[in-house]
């Protein structure tokens, strides 16, 4: 079918065959006035990636997709401009299901690129999906004195509900705020009221489609921005600017898995990961996986891989110690996880593997707490 | 000139009514087109599987807030209506329900379209022999008014090409969604936001006021004879596009009633001649408008207008020669100062004051003539103040008057706009009309295919009039009953029941005017399902039940009472061996009587057999049966 577009803005689908191409479309102008920067504001840095705060209208596919860059971001929320000057890098644009470990790489020395050179804060736009897999990657390969805050959209940047320019103004506030971490800024209600500021290692996508899609798990967020009167509110856990020393550790190792456990879960899929270098478990309850699969288990720790579990439960800590199956995974060389998120997990162990290879020494690692990820002490919220 | 006089066509007023000599409006180049919107019938919402049921806003569950901005259309455009919305940042607050979900709240992906809608669409477009679109695409227009939470209203153009009784033609079919219900002022209500709506568009193929009335009667009964469209108050809307020569194109929105769109036609047509007639005079006059925005800010500190008071910045924009027009009335309720306060509302202002109509609201002749001296303005000159709550807000809404002043002085005084109608069909401006780049594809909607197989397995509903005028020749109704029952919403019930061998005087009596008067004596009818209507007529048929008892037997159910317990109550069977000896019995006991009044006793005896069989015999065999005995009573007297 061919897409055929009237005089009174409707498409319409007709046969090829009934048209003839006469001259091709004009290509889209943006006619928004360019946008000036104030030499007098702090200077951040926009890293685009692609997602859906920068998507447009794909006429091949007549989805939408991400294809422009953080010029355009700019221009699409004049607002930016009241909060600061910006030195935008285009290094992918990817929808973040299409992320890689590399790409995670080469995202952590973009940023201390930026942070080297100089800017207040440094801001990357990303898609949901898999935002928080890639703050929390940069939360371990870089130590970072100044704020680096995730940003995306919930709701497609092309209409005039999205949730991009809230997030995107927050975003630059949080840039520009006293923080001292890697975060993530989005919506915290479904009305457009105030951002959350989520630590990078304590954050999950936990709703398809809402805008307030993004917890924190287990704590508090660590601040919040108000949208209208354009202030951060940062807690006592909040890490601050200049805490830390820009440092950068960018290896990974790459052969790292995650699987969630599931009843009459086969144990000969275990067999796949033989030869990987980690293995995160996501069990049930308290850490859980079924007593038909600890000879698995025993064989890839056996072999060298590194086996980390985590509970599908979220909240709350892994304990193998109160039931028969959690201590025959422990006396089998299973290491818990804490409080970790299993995917933050994963993350982790990829670093830390890439990082240390003696066994006993990444087995520590894992089981501490390096960027707030694993915590000593389970709040209770009250 | 008096302002009231137009120069063009002499316009004369009768009974508060516009009346122009005959062919006038030819002369004038009246051309008119209109834009139907119906909510239609559908079990689910057009986008989402929410019931498509309205709500009273006091069982609201929760609440969000939300902002708008104008975004670029694929083109790279932003559209100008959108833009004029984008003057003031405005917060806007939904209210959700038990019967909303996630979609309305534009926090879900779309559903996809709703194929029942789309067949109630298509069915219309073969009614009025329209060619269906091969490949339906939905569409995302822009609104950004806040009676939407995306921004956008999702539309798609579904059959093109009708045809109308009058020679003119049906431009368009689309199905699009159905808007938030304003609450107030910013406040909006989801629950009919999503409801899906069939667009019906015609040509410009209307001449006169009468003549739009009709073709919007006449597709308005096509709707209904699809027995899928919502009926009520605001189930219905029309906005009218009207142009004359020299004038401008001009879409009416809003029109609920019927009767009013004439009406509203000659308005207008008021409204654009005087326009017209109102240039000419300010050309003669060597009218202009100011380039000057003068503060007056301080002139007004002690003034007795409260508005005035309260203001942060006053501005004065002089026009020169615009004197005694600018209070120049344009149809009844409206002068030009109306206009230029409505531009002027856009940037959230309360209104404008001009000397056409000052002294008056707090300001005093002495502030007028103050004012007259400090903008310098002569006696030819009108001045129009602005008062906002900022210098910005003022500043926007003078820009805004003198944009519409230059327009009334321009070669073309009428703009093209997107007007509101008010009470008793006088309209104000709303936003200049949407052009195309208000359309961008809605992504999240899969294109729908009509190919020939669906669009012949189409089928075309029997037109109500033909309905009506079946229901008087094959049913023996009255022509008037019939073409109540067949333009009522109670159709569907009276076919089901003269299927099933009811009588339709008895089916068209009960459910024209027993159920009317249940409801004015406070019976709520609408709890009577329709098969026990339907028991409660065979009952009558079959003689089990009077139709006498009919009302009570409806009340009873009404109240929760089962159709078995109701007849068994009020309608106990009486076979016809015991309604024979009721009536031996009645008459024998009173043959004094009988003897006494003769043929005369057979009136007041029947109420007594009726008492006693309690409404379970028709009155019909119960008069045969008494008559019968009554003659032999006095055969056996002579």
């Amino acid at each position: 079918m061919a897409v055929v577009k009237l005089s009174s803005g409707y498409n319409i689908g007709v046969e090829k065959g009934c048209c003839t191409l006469v001259a091709p479309a004009p290509a889209p102008a943006s006619h928004m006035a360019p946008v000036r920067q104030d030499p007098k504001l702090p200077e951040l840095s926009i890293i685009s990636t692609g997602g859906t705060i920068a998507s447009r209208i794909d006429y091949r596919t007549g989805a939408v997709t991400s294809q422009f860059d953080a010029d355009d971001i700019l221009t699409a929320i004049p607002a930016l401009a009241e909060i600061g000057r910006y030195r935008t890098k285009v290094l992918y644009t990817i929808l973040s299901e299409n992320m890689t470990p590399a790409i995670w790489q080469e995202l952590a020395r973009a940023i201390h690129d930026e942070i080297k050179h100089g800017v207040t804060g440094v801001i990357v736009t990303h898609g949901t999906d898999t935002m928080a897999y890639s703050a929390a990657a940069v939360s371990f390969m870089l130590d970072t004195p100044v704020p680096v805050v995730f940003v995306g959209s919930q709701r497609s940047a092309d209409r005039p509900s999205s949730d991009n320019a809230m997030n995107g103004v927050c975003a630059a506030l949080a840039a520009e705020s006293s923080l001292g971490e890697v975060a993530i800024v989005m919506h915290g209600t479904t009305n457009d009221d105030y951002c959350a500021i989520h630590r990078g290692t304590r954050v999950r996508k936990m709703h398809t489609s809402r805008r307030d899609a993004f917890q924190s798990i287990g704590i508090p967020p660590v601040g919040t921005v108000d949208y209208a009167s354009r202030t951060v509110t940062l807690s006592d856990d909040a890490v601050k600017r200049g805490t830390h020393k820009l440092a950068l550790h960018d290896k990974l190792e790459p052969h790292c898995g995650l699987i969630q456990f599931y009843p009459g879960m086969a144990p000969e899929l275990l067999v796949a990961y033989e030869g990987y270098k980690g293995l995160v478990l996501s069990g049930t309850g308290l850490g859980h996986v079924s007593t038909a699969l600890i000879p698995g288990i025993k064989n890839l720790i056996a072999g060298g891989t590194q086996v980390v579990m985590t509970s599908q439960c979220m909240n709350g800590r892994v304990c193998d110690r109160v039931y028969d199956t959690g201590r025959d995974l422990l006396n089998a060389g299973v290491i818990e996880g804490g409080d970790m998120l299993p995917e933050v997990a994963l993350v982790k162990q990829m670093w830390v593997l890439g990082n240390e290879k003696d066994p006993a020494k990444a087995a520590a690692m894992m089981a501490a707490d390096l960027k707030g990820e694993n915590m000593r002490r389970s709040g209770h919220g009250l | 000139m008096d302002c009231n006089q137009s120069g063009h066509t002499v316009l004369s007023v009768v009974d508060g009514k516009i009346v122009l000599p005959k062919n006038a409006y030819n002369e004038l180049g009246l051309t008119a087109g209109i834009e139907i919107h119906q909510q239609l019938d559908t079990k689910e919402k057009l986008f989402c599987h929410c019931p498509t049921t309205l709500m009273d806003n006091a069982e609201h569950t929760g609440e969000f807030s939300r902002y708008l901005r104008a975004t670029e259309s694929e083109m790279g455009e932003i559209d100008r209506a959108a833009q004029e919305e984008m003057k003031r940042i405005r917060k806007f607050r939904y209210y959700t329900y038990r019967t909303t979900c996630l979609v309305e709240n534009d926090e879900e992906p779309p559903a996809p379209f709703n194929e029942e809608a789309l067949a109630i669409g298509l069915t219309l477009a073969k009614t009025f022999g329209m060619t269906p679109i091969p490949q339906v695409h939905t569409m995302r227009k822009l609104v950004i008014d806040g009676s939407n939470t995306s921004g956008f209203q999702r539309t798609a153009l579904v059959a093109i090409n009708g045809a109308l009784p009058n020679g003119g033609s049906i431009e368009t079919i689309c199905i699009e969604e159905e808007a938030a219900q304003r609450v107030k002022d910013e406040i909006f209500s989801l629950d009919r936001l999503g409801i899906p709506l069939v667009e019906i568009t015609t040509s410009p193929c209307m001449h006169t006021p009468e003549e739009v009335q009709q073709v919007a009667e006449y597709i308005g009964m096509v709707l209904r004879s699809t027995g899928k469209v919502k009926r009520g108050l605001g189930t219905i809307r029309q906005d009218v596009n009207i142009s004359i020569k020299n004038g401008a194109r001009v879409e009416i929105k809003g029109v609920q009633e019927l009767d009013l769109i004439a009406e509203v036609v000659r308005r207008e047509v008021q409204r654009q001649q005087t326009l017209l007639s109102i240039r000419e005079e300010l050309v003669k006059r060597n009218a202009s408008v100011g380039t000057e925005q003068i503060d007056v800010t301080d002139l007004f500190k002690g003034t007795g207008s409260a508005i005035l008071k309260k203001a942060k910045k006053i501005s004065a924009l002089v026009l020169p020669g615009f004197a005694g027009f600018v209070g120049c009335e344009l149809q009844p309720g409206r002068r030009l100062g109306s206009e230029m306060s409505d531009y002027a509302k856009k940037c959230g202002v309360g209104g404008i004051f001009h000397t056409d109509e000052l002294p008056a609201y707090g300001v005093t002749a002495e502030e007028v003539a103050e004012l007259r001296k400090v903008v310098r303005a002569g006696e030819q000159d009108a001045v129009i103040l602005v008062s906002g709550a900022s210098a910005k807000q003022a500043d926007c809404a003078w820009h805004q008057v003198a944009d519409r002043a230059k327009v009334a002085l321009s070669e073309k005084p009428v703009p093209e706009e997107t007007r509101k109608m008010l009470e008793e069909g006088s309209t104000a401006y709303m936003r200049p009309l949407p052009g195309a780049e208000r359309m961008y594809p809605e992504t999240d909607v899969l294109p729908v295919r009509i190919d020939e197989a669906r669009w012949n397995a189409v089928t075309v509903p029997e037109l109500l009039t033909v309905t009506a005028e079946r229901y008087a020749k094959d049913l023996g109704l009255d022509p008037a009953v019939a073409k109540q029952m067949a333009f009522s919403e109670e159709r569907p019930l009276f076919e089901q029941a003269v299927a099933k061998g009811i009588k339709p005087t008895l089916a068209s009596r009960t459910l024209l005017a027993t159920l009317k008067e249940l409801r004015r004596d406070g019976v709520e009818a609408g709890k009577i399902p329709d098969d026990a209507i339907i028991a409660v007529l065979e009952a009558v048929e079959k003689g089990s039940a009077a139709k006498e008892a009919v009302p009570e037997l409806l009340t009873a159910i009404a109240k929760g009472s089962t159709v078995k317990d109701a007849m068994a109550t009020l309608a106990p069977t009486v076979s016809r061996d015991e309604l024979e000896a009721v009536i031996k019995k009645i008459v024998t006991d009173r043959a004094e009587f009988v003897t006494q009044k003769q043929k005369g006793a057979l009136g007041p005896l029947m109420g007594v057999v009726m008492q006693e069989v309690r409404g379970s015999v028709d009155g019909k065999v119960v008069s045969e049966l008494l008559r019968k005995e009554i003659e032999i009573v006095l055969a056996g007297k002579k």
